[in-house]
C-alpha cells in the first residue's frame, strides 16, 4: 500500500470513530449543548481539555518554532503550561461556584452591568477569534499536505470541515469526541517521537534521550546538535534567548496569564461536578498536556539534527565538515519527502549557486569565521526554506520512518486543529447567542433561535478566520500567542479582580478592561496590520519594530495587563462601591460549600 | 460567622502565596533569569537552566497543582466549608 493510500484510510477511520461517538451523545438541550450538562468526571474532563487545549499550535507548529529558536522557544513550553498553575487556584474553583455558564455571564453579574458583559463579549470575540486564524493556519497546513494541494486549498477544505464539525454536536459531543482525539493526538505525536529518540540516542523515552548521548558515543546529543548548528551560523542551541531575557520574561508571562483568560479553557471548568473536582481537574488536564509538551523539546532538536543529517549526511554522525565539496546532498537525489512538500509551497529550493547541490545554511550569520568558510566554499546563499510550521508533520518522514507512522501524524494533526477550532466556535457561540443576543439584545428568544444564532456567528466567525487565516501574521503558534495576549491583556484581570478584591467595582473593571485590550491591539495592529490586514500595519509611527523596550507583539500581553490592574485601580478608588449584595456574592464565590449545579438562567 | 470566612480565606491566600513563590522560582527564576549560570551544571546531557526551560518547570507545575488541591481540600474541612 502507497503512502497516501495508508494517510486517507487512518485519517478516515479516526474520522468515523469522532463522527460516531458524536452521534452516540448528541446534544439535545442547550444546557447539554454548551456545558454537558455538569456531568464529566476530571480524569476525563482533564484529557478532553487537554485535547481542546493542545491545538495546531501546540502539535504542528510549536515544536517546528523551538527547533528554529532553540532554548528561548522554553517560552512556548513554560508559558503554555505554567498558567494552568493559575487557573486552577486563582479562577477555576471560583468559576465554578459561581456556577454559570460562560466569562461574560460572570464578569456581567459580578461587576452587576450588561455593559461590562457586552464588553467581556468583545475581548472574548477578539481573542477567538485570532486563536482560530492561528487554527486555520494550522489546518492549511495539515490539509495541503494531507490532500497533496497548495496551502491555499488546504485552508479552503480546512474550513468547510471545521465548520460542520463544530455545528454537529455540542459541548457534549465535543466532550466524547475530545477524550478520543487526545488519544489519537497523543499516540501520533509520541510514536515517531519515540522511533527518532531510539535511532539517536538508543533511549527509547524521549524525554531522556534529550538529555543522553548520540548512539555509539560519548558526546551528549545537545553539545553535538550546538557544535553542528553553530557550524551553519546558527545561534548555540541551548542558550540562544528569544530576543532578550526581558522579552522572554514578558512573553513566558503573557502566555501564562492569557491561558487563565482564555474562555475556552475556563469553559471547561464549569463542567465538572463540583469545586473540589475544578480544582484537580486542571492538575490531570496538565499531566495530559505534559505528556506532550515534554516531548516536544526531543522532537524540536531531533527534527533540527535530523534535517542538517539530511541535506549534509556526514556532518552529525562522522563529523564531516559540511563546508567540503561533495558534504551536501544533490538535488536531484534529495529524498521523497521534500518532493512531497515541495507541492505545498511550504518547502522550497532555490539553487543560487547553481551547483546542483543543498546549502542549507544562516546565511545572515554574525560570525566571520562561518562567512569566510561557506564564501571560500563557493555558497551563494541559504538555498533551502524550510516553514517552521512543517517540521513536526514531516518529523517522521524526515527520518525515514514507516509510512504507518506518518499517516498518524497527519491523523494527530487534523485532531489536534479540529478540536481546539471546534472549541473556539463554541465559545464564540455561547458569547453570541447566548450572551449578547439573548443577555442583551433578545432577552425573549427562543432556545431554537437562540442555538440558530449560535450556529451563524460560527459561520461568521470561521469565514473571517479562514480569510485571515490565508495571509497569516506570523506562524501558527506566533498568532495563537497573540490571542493569548489579548486574552491575557483584557478577561484574566477582570475575572481575577472579580474573585480576589471584593470592593472592585464596575466603572474599574470595565475601564481597566478596555485599557487593557486597547493598548495591546495598538501595539499589535501597529506590527502586524489592522485587524491583521496586510499593508496596514503603521509600525514606523510607534518607533519601529519591538519600540517598547524590545518586546515583540506577542510579548506584549503583559505589559496590557499591568495596564488593565493599573487603570482599574485608579478608576475604582475614584467611584462609589459595589452594591452591599455584590460584596456578600464575593464572599459567597469564596467558599465550596453550596455549589450547585450550573445554572443557565438569569 | 464572619470571623470563619476570615480564617478560611487567609488561609487559602496563605496556601497561594506559597505556591506561587514556586512557580515563579521554577520558570522565571530557574528558566529564564538564572539560566545562564544554572547552564554550568550538567543534568546528563542537560545544561541545568535549559532543562528547566525545556523541562523541569512543567513537572514542578503538576506537582503544586496537585498539592494546592489536596491542601485546600484540608483546608475546607478544618474549617468546615467543604461540600457535602
Amino acid at each position: 500500500m502507497d503512502l497516501q493510500t495508508m494517510t486517507y484510510l487512518v485519517v478516515g477511520a479516526s474520522f468515523a470513530l469522532y463522527i460516531g461517538i458524536a452521534i452516540w451523545a448528541r446534544a439535545g438541550s442547550t444546557s447539554e449543548f454548551y456545558a454537558a450538562g455538569g456531568s464529566v468526571h476530571p480524569v476525563l474532563n482533564g484529557m478532553a481539555t487537554g485535547a481542546d487545549w493542545m491545538s495546531a499550535a501546540s502539535f504542528i507548529s510549536m515544536a517546528g518554532l523551538i527547533s528554529n529558536m532553540g532554548y528561548g522557544g522554553g517560552l512556548f513550553l513554560m508559558g503554555w503550561t505554567g498558567g494552568y498553575v493559575l487557573l486552577a487556584m486563582l479562577l477555576a474553583p471560583y468559576l465554578r461556584k459561581f456556577g454559570k455558564f460562560t466569562v461574560p455571564q460572570f464578569i456581567g453579574d459580578r461587576f452587576y452591568s450588561k455593559t461590562a458583559s457586552t464588553i467581556a463579549v468583545i475581548c472574548l470575540l477578539t481573542a477567538s477569534i485570532t486563536y482560530i486564524i492561528g487554527q486555520m493556519t494550522g489546518v492549511g497546513v495539515a490539509f495541503s499536505r494531507f490532500l497533496g494541494v497548495s496551502n491555499e486549498t488546504g485552508i479552503y477544505v480546512g474550513m468547510g470541515i471545521v465548520f460542520a464539525y463544530a455545528v454537529f454536536g455540542g459541548m457534549k459531543g465535543i466532550t466524547y469526541t475530545q477524550v478520543a482525539q487526545y488519544v489519537v493526538l497523543i499516540l501520533a505525536y509520541t510514536v515517531p517521537a519515540v522511533f527518532i529518540s531510539l535511532q539517536l540516542t538508543g533511549n527509547p523515552l524521549p524525554q531522556l534521550g534529550l538529555g543522553g548521548n548520540m548512539v555509539g558515543t560519548d558526546v551528549s546529543l545537545l553539545s553535538k546538535l550546538d557544535q553542528v548548528v553553530t557550524d551553519l551560523g546558527f545561534g548555540k542551541y541551548t542558550t540562544s534567548t528569544a530576543g532578550s531575557t526581558l522579552n522572554m520574561f514578558v512573553y513566558t508571562m503573557s502566555l501564562m496569564i492569557g491561558t487563565a483568560g482564555l474562555p475556552h479553557v475556563i469553559m471547561r471548568f464549569f463542567t465538572v461536578p463540583t469545586v473540589k473536582d475544578a480544582r484537580s481537574s486542571a492538575g490531570w488536564a496538565l499531566v495530559f498536556i505534559a505528556i506532550l509538551y515534554t516531548t516536544a523539546p526531543a522532537v524540536a532538536a531531533m527534527a533540527k539534527m535530523n534535517l542538517i543529517r539530511t541535506v549534509t549526511p556526514g556532518v552529525v554522525m562522522q563529523n564531516t565538515d559540511p563546508y567540503t565539496a561533495d558534504a551536501q546532498i544533490k538535488y536531484d537525489e534529495r529524498p521523497e519527502w521534500m518532493k512531497r512538500w515541495e507541492k505545498t509551497g511550504l518547502l522550497k529550493f532555490e539553487d543560487k549557486n547553481g551547483d546542483g547541490r543543498i546549502q542549507y545554511y544562516n546565511d545572515k550569520t554574525k560570525s566571520d569565521a562561518v562567512k569566510a568558510k561557506a564564501e571560500a566554499a563557493g555558497w551563494k546563499g541559504n538555498e533551502l526554506t524550510v516553514n517552521a510550521d512543517i517540521i513536526v508533520l514531516a518529523n517522521p518522514e524526515i527520518a525515514l520512518l514507516p509510512d504507518w507512522v506518518i499517516a498518524l501524524v497527519a491523523a494527530g494533526g487534523l485532531a489536534a486543529a479540529l478540536s481546539t477550532a471546534a472549541g473556539l466556535l463554541m465559545a464564540i457561540s455561547a458569547a453570541v447567542s447566548h450572551d449578547l443576543v439573548k443577555g442583551v439584545f433578545a432577552p425573549d428568544i427562543s432556545e431554537k433561535n437562540e442555538l440558530l444564532a449560535g450556529k451563524i456567528s460560527m459561520a461568521v466567525a470561521i469565514v473571517i478566520a479562514g480569510y485571515l487565516g490565508l495571509n497569516p501574521p506570523g506562524f501558527a503558534a506566533g498568532t495563537v500567542a497573540l490571542a493569548f495576549g489579548i486574552a491575557a491583556s483584557s478577561l484574566f484581570p477582570a475575572i481575577m479582580m472579580g474573585i480576589f478584591s471584593k470592593k472592585m467595582n464596575k466603572e474599574g473593571a470595565m475601564a481597566g478592561m478596555l485599557a487593557g485590550l486597547f493598548i495591546t491591539l495598538f501595539y499589535v495592529f501597529a506590527h502586524k496590520g489592522i485587524f491583521f490586514i496586510k499593508g496596514t500595519d503603521f509600525v514606523d509611527m510607534i518607533g519601529g519594530p519591538n519600540s517598547f523596550f524590545g518586546i515583540t507583539p506577542e510579548a506584549f500581553g503583559a505589559i496590557g495587563a499591568l495596564v488593565n490592574f493599573g487603570v482599574a485601580f485608579v478608576v475604582d478608588k475614584m467611584t462609589k462601591e459595589p452594591p452591599e449584595h455584590i460584596q456578600h456574592m464575593v464572599e459567597a464565590v469564596r467558599i465550596p460549600r453550596g455549589s450547585k449545579m450550573v445554572d443557565g438562567a438569569h | 460567622m464572619d470571623d470563619k470566612a476570615n480564617g478560611y480565606w487567609s488561609a487559602t491566600l496563605g496556601l497561594l502565596a506559597k505556591i506561587l513563590v514556586v512557580w515563579f522560582l521554577v520558570s522565571f527564576g530557574a528558566g529564564i533569569l538564572f539560566a545562564d549560570a544554572l547552564n554550568g551544571i550538567m543534568l546528563g546531557g542537560y545544561p541545568l537552566g535549559f532543562w528547566f526551560a525545556h523541562q523541569g518547570s512543567i513537572y514542578i507545575f503538576i506537582a503544586l497543582i496537585f498539592f494546592y488541591a489536596k491542601k485546600m481540600g484540608d483546608i475546607d474541612r478544618q474549617f468546615d466549608v467543604h461540600e457535602e
